[in-house]
């Protein structure tokens, strides 16, 4: 059947005699004869010399939108020439789609030009609000936050329990395994390294002190914090963005429950109990790695491992690693919120929400570790 | 209507799809059972049923969307289970479909929605992908500025109508609407019916419209079925539906509801 469509190409006879000139059209003029079509309504166009032009559908197979505002433009543009044209032979049903169809021009849209160095100073410039909304927006938004939390406080009927442990199963339980893992390989990397570079100067066994503070002190909740803000800031924002785009935010709304205190005030508790907790679970996690790597490399039987870190380490060691870690759940908590209320009706827009909640959420944990690195170095904690 | 003089005697007419044995279910349960059903060319078919009878199931099993336990479908005088996957591909270029939701791409403008599958299987100039998509999109009865819009900043009568838009991108022979009419206020279904026998007559289409719009039904449907127990309870115009026995047929056409329409005088 198809091979049959393609066989009848439209053909197109133009002959003059006397006065006018006509178009006899053949074969089937539809959309996947365009090329043709395009090029034939060309000819007529250019075939035209007299004052008459009759376009012949004698003979035309199938006539679909496409033959037909092809031909219907061509007439309108031999009238703008002067040219009187007129359909002939044309099929009632023919005739209908000419009639239904009707040329008119569609205004072109205009395009404005705009110099590229104009463009690129306005996309700084709304970068730049942007970045500015969206601390007020991150300020504000911790302050509706603060004030649910102290209205479930005070009236502790309204804490949601069960949502909770919910979320923390989701953020927490859920993500072990991948941060035991993430947090096992790098403690082992970082201890070979170590060992490697240490060896040139006879110092291997402070491997243990080097692994025991920077996994303690950064790298702990560092990998932590990215890998929740990765696994759950994003479903986080996916899940408001998503109700959101359905009504359901509203649907709480016009209930009489309040958005933050049903969806958010769980989801940032479970993050700011689960951060620590995993937090911790990541430490031990690379600690146990880098004590393997340096028993295979550097020949620290575990036991020495144990001592020395015991030695290395003070209990401040230990917390100023888990400090972080509930301001690392807020700010990825706010983020992901923030970045779920700002999704739009569309698919492409909760995609793009959920990127710069992730990006948003690991940029701002990294500058939030430095600020904290120079906080207690300033206060030598 | 015109209808009489469109199609002269019913034995003569063209079948278009025809349903045969078709069995179609979900785990334990049967949702369609021996289904028989003829929709013949250029006509425009009005399919009822209670919620949850299947209409939706019926009209997915045609596009292939949900799988059939037995039985044959033909379209267009294919079987669907006998077609290579590129004969698939043309059949599908000679269908389309409104869903109920629109189902319009969201990132995409509502040309651009118009345009994707003319992108897809044409090979059009720009200058002709432009005009064909805004022809299109007036014929549906849009205003031009509406083209520029993205899908979330329409109402619903103008998601349905840019659907239908995009459903007529390719010109096709068979529509199928599901529920082409609900969710839009009564005067905007009303013209929605219009356009939709407008087009039905310019573009000769065979219409298979799943609706439960007893206006729709009155005003634009040469023939009804109707869907019950899995099986077709009866078929046939309005008069046929009306003078039905059936107890849900009843209920259905001559309800509170269905009086109200008949005393309007439609």
């Amino acid at each position: 059947m198809a091979q049959s469509i393609l066989a009848q190409e439209p053909q197109v006879e133009i002959e003059g005699a006397g006065d006018k000139v006509t178009a006899r059209l053949a074969g089937h003029w539809i959309a996947e004869n365009s090329e043709r079509v395009e090029s034939l309504a060309a000819e007529i166009t250019g075939g035209a010399d007299q004052h008459r032009m009759i376009i012949d559908l004698g003979r035309v197979g199938r006539l679909d939108t496409l033959g037909a505002w092809v031909l219907d433009r061509t007439r309108h543009e031999l009238g703008e020439r002067g040219l009187a044209a007129d359909f002939a032979n044309a099929s009632p049903e023919q005739q209908i789609l000419l009639d239904e169809v009707a040329y008119r021009g569609f205004q072109e849209q205009k395009v404005v030009k705009r110099s590229k160095v104009i463009d690129f100073l306005v996309d700084v410039g709304k970068t730049v609000h942007e970045a500015g909304r969206d601390l007020v927006g991150g300020v504000a938004f911790l302050g509706e936050l603060v004030s649910a939390l102290l209205r479930v406080i005070l009236n502790p009927k309204r804490f949601r329990g069960t949502a909770v442990v919910n979320q923390l199963e989701q953020i927490a339980y859920r993500g072990v395994p991948i941060i035991v893992l993430i947090s096992f390989l790098v403690g082992c990397i970082i201890s070979q390294q170590g060992i490697f570079q240490l060896q040139r100067f006879g110092a291997t066994p402070f491997v243990v002190d080097l692994i025991g503070i920077l996994v303690l002190r950064e790298l702990g909740v560092l990998l932590t914090s990215i890998m929740v803000a990765g696994r759950s800031g994003s479903a986080f924002t996916a899940e408001i963005g998503s109700m959101k785009m359905r009504e359901e935010i509203d649907a709480l709304r016009v209930m009489g429950l309040d958005p933050i205190e049903v969806l958010i005030v769980p989801r940032i508790l479970a993050l700011v109990i689960g951060l620590p907790l995993l937090t911790f679970i990541s430490s031990i996690a690379a600690l146990s790695g880098g004590g393997l790597t340096a028993w295979i490399y550097g020949d620290i039987s575990p036991d020495v491992y144990l001592s020395r870190l015991k030695a290395a380490l003070a209990l401040n060691t230990f917390f100023v690693g888990l400090i972080k870690a509930p301001f690392m759940a807020l700010v990825i908590g706010i983020i992901a919120t923030l970045e779920g209320v700002a999704v739009e009706g569309s698919a492409e827009s909760l995609g793009r929400h959920v990127t710069s909640s992730v990006v948003k959420a690991i940029f701002m944990v990294i500058v939030l570790d430095g600020l904290f690195a120079m906080f207690f170095a300033a206060i030598r904690y | 209507m015109m209808s009489d003089n469109r199609h002269p005697a019913a034995q003569n007419r063209e079948v278009v799809i025809s349903v045969r044995d078709v069995e179609v279910g979900f785990g334990e349960k049967t949702i369609l059972k021996d289904m028989d059903l003829d929709i013949y060319r250029g006509e425009i078919l009005g399919f009822v049923g209670a919620s949850g009878q299947g209409k939706s199931v019926l009209t997915r099993t045609i596009l292939g969307l949900v799988p059939k336990r037995a039985g044959t479908i033909e379209v267009l005088g294919q079987n669907l289970d006998e077609l290579s996957p590129s004969e698939r591909r043309l059949l599908e270029r000679r269908w389309g479909v409104l869903f109920q939701q629109g189902a319009l791409f969201s990132a995409l403008t509502v040309k651009q929605n118009v345009q994707v599958p003319m992108r897809e299987f044409l090979n059009l100039s720009d200058r002709l992908l432009d005009e064909l998509a805004m022809l299109k999109i007036e014929m549906v009865g849009l205003k031009p500025d509406a083209a520029d819009k993205l899908p979330s900043e329409l109402s619903g009568g103008m998601i349905k109508r840019a659907a239908l838009a995009r459903a007529l991108a390719l010109d096709p022979d068979i529509v199928f609407l599901d529920e082409p009419t609900s969710g839009l206020d009564p005067i905007g279904a009303g013209e929605f019916d219009e356009l939709i026998a407008t087009l039905q007559r310019t573009l000769g289409l065979t219409v298979f419209m799943v609706t439960h719009d007893l206006d729709s039904l009155h005003t634009v449907c040469d023939r009804i079925a109707a869907l019950g127990d899995g099986k077709i309870l009866a078929e046939g115009p309005i008069e046929a539906m009306l003078a039905s026995d059936h107890p849900w047929l009843r209920a259905y056409f001559h309800g509170k509801r269905a009086r109200a329409v008949m005393a309007g005088g439609a």
